[in-house]
């Protein structure tokens, strides 16, 4: 007798196929936030699966910081025309020309926070009442209390004091006029999770995840792209190596990692080592993706 | 560097073990957590890093490993609600996903609503102080909720001199009180999270226990068969009608199999309509199946066009759970607001909604004894009790003993939308 017992990985996949068709079902204007990141490609995927046959019946969004790679901006275009799906996007730069948002100063001013402002206001001006995010529970602590569906007050704010009980699979969408929820399809995954299912579905994703020679300044430890947005201090200079990049946001605030990861392979050791190097106490190394992430952290949120 | 071979084929078939962990407030259930996290290797240097500051800067002499879990201290300083929190790790035979339901405020709600996807509960209890109320009452909780396998971890045995004698006392009280559960796995391991004992590397110390560790026992419990495979229930969530030209005809309900096994030919019968059909394929993106089984999503097309839509349920036809408006639940209320006899909530059960009235509060449960009180019927937060209610359409459910997917319902304020009630139909 064979066994009736779904992998890990399989069980994930339903659990988020399974709230995005709850999704559709309970909100009339659902969106799904893409970056073009590897979480955002995991979640357009298993929105693929959750409606096939027919179109995803909602349009993707992207909030662009005006500071991306181009090489992401040219997937996000390939990935949509590939899948069919509306995009919208919303950039940041109207925003600061609209007075709603102000650059900030320094010598590599993020738009990381000014985008809040430009989502809140597109999810408004477009009367989107639920917005899918890539979030996932093992990002940082704060994440680990996240619901799958998570209620947004008419200021677009997440109270964690109040969050409503989730119990079983039994979602809440109910909401007030003005409100919206943001959901969170892919709350159980861990990093490797979505490595995994990327590899094991043939999934393609931007080039800049993968290994190539590009010039990169060293600023605090953190190797930041060569980019119109960023000035250089002091002794600073640019140097080429051989990076590769784990996330794909704003340019003035991705730090990239030296890397030879020249396929899904590779990057899944690469993640596999960085438990590893973190386990052995190496916490200096450079593939120590945990770290990065935790100067990322420190430095630029 | 060295990398690390991953065993890719290894990764993808590991299964899923999602467990609960409850205990009173010093009884060490952060820094087991913390231990299985740092003795897994699932904790990453930053973290540890982070950990080994704080413990010094507290004086700690040793790593205090409460701390890795313990972002929520910050949390509370700030005045945040103490909180179901979800952590993981995997080890090559299994990914766990932790419910971390903290012991106080508000404890039961946070209990219920981590015990209601577990297959596992862990439970602790201090080596020091024996079986207390609270061990009764998250014990309690856990079959309540259906909890197949229970696990009582006899924490700080470095306190009590690895003393066999105690462990075996403890053991047969709770023995005692665990014969009024209806949890028929229930294990035993003498542990100090502190030291490490029996948690993920055997004890050193205590070599009068021969069983298995608690990681170990977390390893290789068998949950393949927790699985309702027999009943067969179909929640339909959504009907996908492409209207393409390649899928011109197409008619497809879209859910989660919750229960049973469903195949390609067996003939179903849809609810409320009451009509059968034979199920012509299973489908997913990727292929059409052979067979469906819990908690696969797929997509599902029958013989005959008949009239089906979100809310109803596709069962077999000599196999039909109970239809019905007058349904007795436990209910556990999750809100400040008392339950309200008569009152009239917003009730969701599989892929339905309808609404509801409260006919009766039959009785309260003293969650510390199990005994029924019946002369005081206020139902407030934290608390449960069985009542009777009415709902405007019928439900098609079963127990929640036999089915948790078709047994289980939420009660919902229908003026703050809050989620106010978790009922478990009797």
């Amino acid at each position: 007798m064979h066994s009736y017992n779904l992998t890990h990985l399989k069980q994930l996949e339903s659990e988020a196929i399974f709230i995005m068709r709850e999704v559709a079902a309970q909100f009339e204007r659902p969106v799904l936030l893409f970056s073009g990141g590897k979480d955002s490609i995991v979640m357009v995927r298993i929105a693929q699966k959750a409606f096939w046959p027919a179109r995803i019946p909602f349009p993707l969004m992207h909030i662009d910081t005006g500071h991306n790679f181009q090489e992401t901006l040219e997937f996000r275009d390939s990935l949509v025309a590939e899948v069919g799906a509306e995009l919208i996007v919303r950039n940041v730069q109207d925003s600061i020309n609209a007075g709603r948002a102000v650059e900030e100063k320094g010598p590599n001013p993020s738009r990381n926070t000014l985008q809040t402002i430009t989502l809140l206001d597109a999810l408004e001006e477009l009367r989107f009442d639920a917005a899918f995010g890539g979030g996932r529970r093992d990002e940082e602590k704060a994440r680990a209390k996240e619901r799958f569906f998570s209620h947004r007050d008419e200021f677009g704010q997440w109270d964690p004091k109040n969050q409503r009980p989730e119990l079983w699979n039994l979602f809440n969408g109910k909401k007030h006029i003005g409100e919206h929820f943001r959901v969170f399809p892919l709350s159980n995954w861990t990093e490797m999770d979505v490595w995994q299912y990327i590899a094991a579905e043939n999934l393609p994703i931007p080039t800049i995840y993968f290994t190539h020679k590009r010039k990169v300044v060293n600023r605090n430890g953190v190797f930041l792209a060569e980019s119109p947005f960023i000035t250089l201090m002091g002794k600073e200079k640019y140097e080429e190596l051989d990076i590769r990049f784990r996330t794909v946001g704003d340019m003035t605030c991705t730090g990239a990692v030296v890397s030879q990861a020249n396929s899904l392979q590779d990057i899944i050791r690469e993640v596999a080592a960085a438990r590893v190097t973190e386990r052995g106490g190496r916490a200096d190394d450079q593939r120590s993706e945990a770290a990065m992430e935790d100067r990322k952290k420190q430095g630029y949120f | 560097m060295e990398y690390k071979e991953v065993d890719n084929e290894q990764y993808l078939n590991m299964d899923l073990l999602r467990f609960t962990t409850a205990g009173s407030v010093d009884d060490g259930k952060s820094t087991l957590i913390g231990r299985l996290l740092y003795d897994t290797k699932s904790i990453f240097e930053d973290q540890l890093e982070a950990v080994e500051r704080a413990s010094k800067s507290l004086g700690d002499g040793h790593v205090n490993l409460a701390l890795i879990t313990d972002g929520l201290r910050a949390e509370r300083e700030q005045g945040i609600t103490i909180d179901v929190a979800y952590r993981y790790f995997a080890t090559p035979k299994r990914k766990f996903i932790i419910a971390d339901t903290p012991g106080h405020i508000q404890y039961t709600r946070n209990m219920v609503t981590g015990a209601s996807t577990a297959n596992l509960a862990i439970i602790l209890v201090d080596a020091r102080h024996g079986v207390v109320e609270q061990t009764c009452r998250h014990a309690f909780i856990a079959s309540l909720l259906g909890i197949k396998h229970l696990v009582l971890c006899i924490n700080k045995m470095d306190l009590v001199d690895y003393d066999q004698a105690i462990f075996l006392k403890i053991k047969d009280n709770f023995e005692q009180f665990s014969s009024k559960l209806l949890i028929q796995d229930i294990r035993y391991i003498p542990i100090s999270a502190l030291k490490g004992d029996n948690v993920v590397d055997r004890s050193k110390v205590m070599d009068w226990y021969q069983g298995p560790t608690l990681l170990y026992t977390l390893e290789n419990v068998h949950i393949a068969s927790d699985y309702n495979l027999v009943d067969s229930r179909f929640p339909v969530q959504r009907v996908i009608r492409p209207q393409t030209a390649e899928f011109h005809d197409f008619r497809g309900y879209a859910g989660r199999v919750e229960s049973g096994i469903f195949k390609p030919g067996d003939e179903v019968l849809a609810m409320p309509s009451g009509f059968t059909s034979k199920i012509k394929t299973i489908e997913t993106i990727d292929e059409k199946l052979e067979e469906a089984f819990p908690p696969m999503s797929v997509v599902m097309t029958l013989e005959d066009e008949i009239d089906i839509s979100r809310g109803d349920m596709i069962v077999k036809p000599n196999n039909q759970p109970v239809s019905g408006q007058d349904i007795e639940l436990m209910i556990c209320w999750l809100n400040e607001k008392k339950l309200m006899l008569n009152g009239k909530y917003a009730l969701r059960h599989t892929t339905k909604e309808v609404r509801c009235i409260v006919k009766d509060i039959r009785y309260k449960v003293n969650i510390n004894t199990l005994h029924k009180i019946e002369d005081d019927l206020t139902i407030g937060l934290n608390e449960i009790g069985r009542i009777h209610i009415r709902t405007t359409q019928p439900l098609f459910y079963d127990s929640y003993k036999k089915n948790r997917s078709t047994g289980s319902v939420i009660l919902i304020d229908e003026a703050t939308n809050e989620t106010v009630g978790a009922g478990m139909i009797i």
